[in-house]
């Protein structure tokens, strides 16, 4: 027995005969090419206060990677001043000013509201069936947030000078800082976790109650729960964040003494609070990518995603198990022992669920019949590099190596390894995935085997002699070194400038396919998800008449599947 | 095995039949959807009071963790003067009665004793924003005397504020809730959201004062 085919099969181009019915947009996109008009409206929407869970998705999409391409420059700037073991190219304030706004940029106003915000909105609905979010106005409140706190986090720069005292805004370091920048940023990080909790509220109303009736929690695909935990997550830890920096914020200017030991004031406790927020934002961070590269390999390798339940439950086990070992990154702050030993055994155990993530995710491969096309390469370099990343986080979970390590190139390593090739690999996958979805249009492989080998190589090189300079005792976030270190860091510059590299290839692609790539059709990947059961790009409706009841969206030999 | 359903009409060609069968997104290009699913506002606004309490909860272990390890200079004194803080509490947890009659009210018809409780509650809440400003006014040390004065000023300041949009948002309710208004027997999820906001504040400021002025 067969299911009929979802969606007209003789269907082979998106529906060009949608005429927007915006008449302002219609004026001003007639010269554009169709394939860029998928509704409603024409592209002056996505500048627009719009409650379209896909415009809002796009949005992010687009505002995100503006971020990435700013952060990646100071990320350059950085490798470039490391070329030398002087500090010659940036002056040292500098430094320190690019390399805090590096870390800001790059965590709160691109990975997170890429892989939460824009995936999450523009893909959750379809998974619940339903039309739109639970709250589309809040879900765009949320989103324009997040614009004017990155303007005004640049502008810092320009107004007597960023924050300087790195994205953690450690006490008493950014109580000595310049005032001025230290509170944009403060200002700015409150803007974004505002808007992170507004969208987590959102996220978590629409999986739990927006479901399509006879949707079963079990019968929703992963990226559904892994958002959800993720949700939870932001809903309990940002608001603590929010309450330390406002604390932080009363030090620098009410001249208070909460974080400030030479007035009686407890540094440690500004840790405890900043890491029980910014450990559960490694996994708000990693979470969603899960999801997303559980959604990519079943597809790509035709096989139903091995171990769906034990899936589930490792991401629950992860996001409870993420909330209480934020300490481990004090072992250093005179953490007395008995919190060590807590901490580190807690740590440990994240491995497990996670373990269990990796070894399921090989088992969905494992046979099948695997397509090494962009996306699909993206998320095997993923599953390498994320295994690599989580062996040296296991490594720094405990004490001795942690005291060993701490604050060196090691722990630099390590993090680049999880949000790097972790999560930014399984944005790039993403967007080689989706891009037919939101465009209608595929892209061009050769150029995207190309991106992946620059990427791939430039991360490895940029990161991989980070680990031997953190053991050999480098530190972080200082600009000059050892000239003992110089070879492995004009590595590491070599590989961060191939990083850099890479990105014309995607650029390249982006647009040009936009108006010349190969037209999609609704299902080029013949995938089973709801997404795919409608048009590329899909109406403002999402599908036109009822949504689609998917039992099983990662059904590969089981359910017959239609491009 | 058929494991996914789907509508027959799905499979007609979609782009012909879209106009017809949702006219109103002709009218809604920005896709406005709210109208097709029930009403989850209040489910949204108990997971924002998570967030909000866990707010309140890394201040208040941030509290403790300081009141634990971090000794006063000498001279410093953790005592507060309990009358007016044992007045404010009683104002706060009879206004919590007083919303409760403002709502049983509205929903028996009788729009008039819902507002006059409305404003009962509004005044007690105005009076407890009076009674701590006088409190501060009375207290022997300022915001930046030592680490203790500072967490209680932060800590009761983030209460008050939450009290004053609480008495700004029973006003708004109040002013709803007028014949005529949008706030009616039938239709009254605004004045629901103050009353579990008004309680939620209620709730925090029994925890604050349990842990500031009796610990």
């Amino acid at each position: 027995m067969t299911a009929g085919p979802l969606i007209s099969g003789s269907q082979k181009t998106p529906p060009l005969s949608l005429k927007p019915t915006n008449h302002l947009a219609m004026e001003s996109t007639s010269e554009l090419p169709v394939s860029l008009i998928p509704q409603h409206g024409g592209w002056l929407r996505y500048l627009s206060f719009s409650l379209d869970h896909k415009v809002v998705g796009i949005q992010y999409l687009v505002t995100g990677f503006l971020f990435y391409l700013i952060g990646g420059v100071l990320a350059g700037m950085i490798r470039t001043e490391l070329a030398t073991p002087i500090s010659d190219y940036l002056s040292r304030e500098v430094y320190n000013e690019v390399l805090t706004m590096h870390g800001t940029i790059m965590i709160f106003l691109w990975i997170v509201p890429v892989v939460n915000g824009a995936f999450g909105n523009y893909l959750i609905p379809f998974y619940v069936g339903a039309r739109d979010m639970a709250f589309p106005r809040l879900n765009a409140v949320a989103f324009w947030m997040i614009p004017p706190a990155g303007l005004l986090l640049i502008a810092s720069f320009f107004i007597g000078g960023a924050s300087q005292s790195g994205w953690t805004a450690y006490p008493p370091l950014s109580l000595r800082t310049p005032a001025l920048g230290q509170l944009i940023w403060i200002f700015s990080v409150l803007l974004l976790g505002g808007s992170s909790i507004l969208g987590g509220i959102n996220f978590i109303v629409t999986i739990l109650k927006l479901r399509r009736p006879g949707l079963k929690m079990m019968q929703l695909p992963m990226y559904c729960w892994a958002m959800l935990g993720t949700s939870i997550l932001v809903v309990l830890s940002t608001p603590v964040l929010a309450g330390t920096l406002v604390m932080l914020a009363f030090d620098i200017v009410a001249h208070t003494g909460f974080f400030n030991p030479a007035i009686g004031g407890n540094a440690v406790v500004y840790q405890h609070l900043f890491w029980f927020y910014s450990h559960p934002a490694v996994y708000i961070m990693v979470l969603p990518a899960f999801g997303l590269v559980s959604e990519i390999l079943p597809v790509h390798s035709r096989k139903p995603l091995f171990g769906y339940t034990t899936m589930v439950y490792s991401i629950l086990a992860i996001v409870f198990l993420g909330l209480i070992v934020w300490a481990h990154h004090m072992f250093t702050s005179g953490t007395p022992p008995w919190m060590r030993l807590f901490f580190t055994i807690a740590t440990s155990f994240i491995a497990v669920p996670t373990g269990i993530k990796f070894f399921n995710w090989l088992a969905t491969l494992w046979g099948g019949k695997i397509a090494l096309n962009s996306a699909m390469l993206f998320a095997c370099a993923f599953i390498v590099n994320f295994v690599l990343g989580g062996i040296t986080g296991v490594a720094l979970a405990q004490v001795p190596f942690d005291i060993h390590v701490h604050d060196t190139y090691f722990v630099v390593a390590h993090f680049h390894y999880i949000v790097y090739g972790g999560t930014v690999f399984i944005i790039f996958s993403s967007i080689y995935h989706w891009y037919p979805k939101l465009t209608g249009r595929m892209l061009n492989e050769p150029l995207g085997m190309l991106h992946f080998v620059l990427t791939f190589v430039g991360f490895n090189l940029c990161f991989g002699p980070q680990h031997w300079l953190g053991m050999n005792g480098m530190p972080r976030r200082v600009s000059e070194y050892d000239p003992q270190f110089t070879l492995m860091n004009q590595i590491s510059s070599v590989g961060a400038l191939l990083m850099a590299l890479s990105t014309l290839p995607f650029l390249i692609n982006v647009f040009h396919s936009a108006w010349r790539g190969r037209v999609a059709g609704n299902n080029p990947w013949r995938a089973l998800t709801p997404e795919w059961l409608t048009s590329s790009p899909p109406p403002v409706e999402n599908w036109n008449g009822p949504a689609p009841h998917v039992e099983h969206p990662y059904g590969y030999g089981l359910v017959e599947t239609t491009p | 095995m058929t494991s996914l359903s789907s509508p027959s009409s799905s499979t007609a060609p979609a782009i012909e039949s879209a106009p017809e069968l949702h006219p109103s997104s002709d009218h809604h290009p920005s896709g406005d959807h709210e109208e097709h699913h029930g009403d989850f506002r209040m489910f949204g606004l108990v997971l924002f009071l998570v967030g909000d309490g866990m707010t309140f909860a890394g201040l208040f272990a941030a509290y403790l963790t300081f009141r634990a390890v971090n000794p006063l200079p000498s001279g410093g004194v953790y005592d507060l003067e309990l009358l007016l803080p044992t007045i404010n509490t009683a104002l706060l947890v009879i206004s919590s009665f007083t919303f409760h009659r403002a709502a049983r009210q509205l929903r028996l018809g009788e729009g008039f004793g819902c507002r006059l409780w409305l404003l009962i509650t509004a005044a007690l809440g105005a009076a407890f924003l009076a009674s701590q400003m006088l409190e501060y006014f009375k207290l022997p040390f300022g915001l930046t005397a030592n680490l203790f004065a500072s967490t209680f000023y932060v800590l009761t300041g983030f209460h008050g504020l939450h009290v004053t949009l609480g008495v700004m948002m029973i006003l708004i309710v109040w002013w709803q809730a007028r014949a005529g208004g949008s706030i009616n027997r039938e239709s009254h999820f605004g004045l629901e959201a103050a009353e579990l906001y008004w309680h939620f504040v209620d709730g925090i400021w029994v925890v604050l004062f349990g842990i500031i002025y009796l610990l």
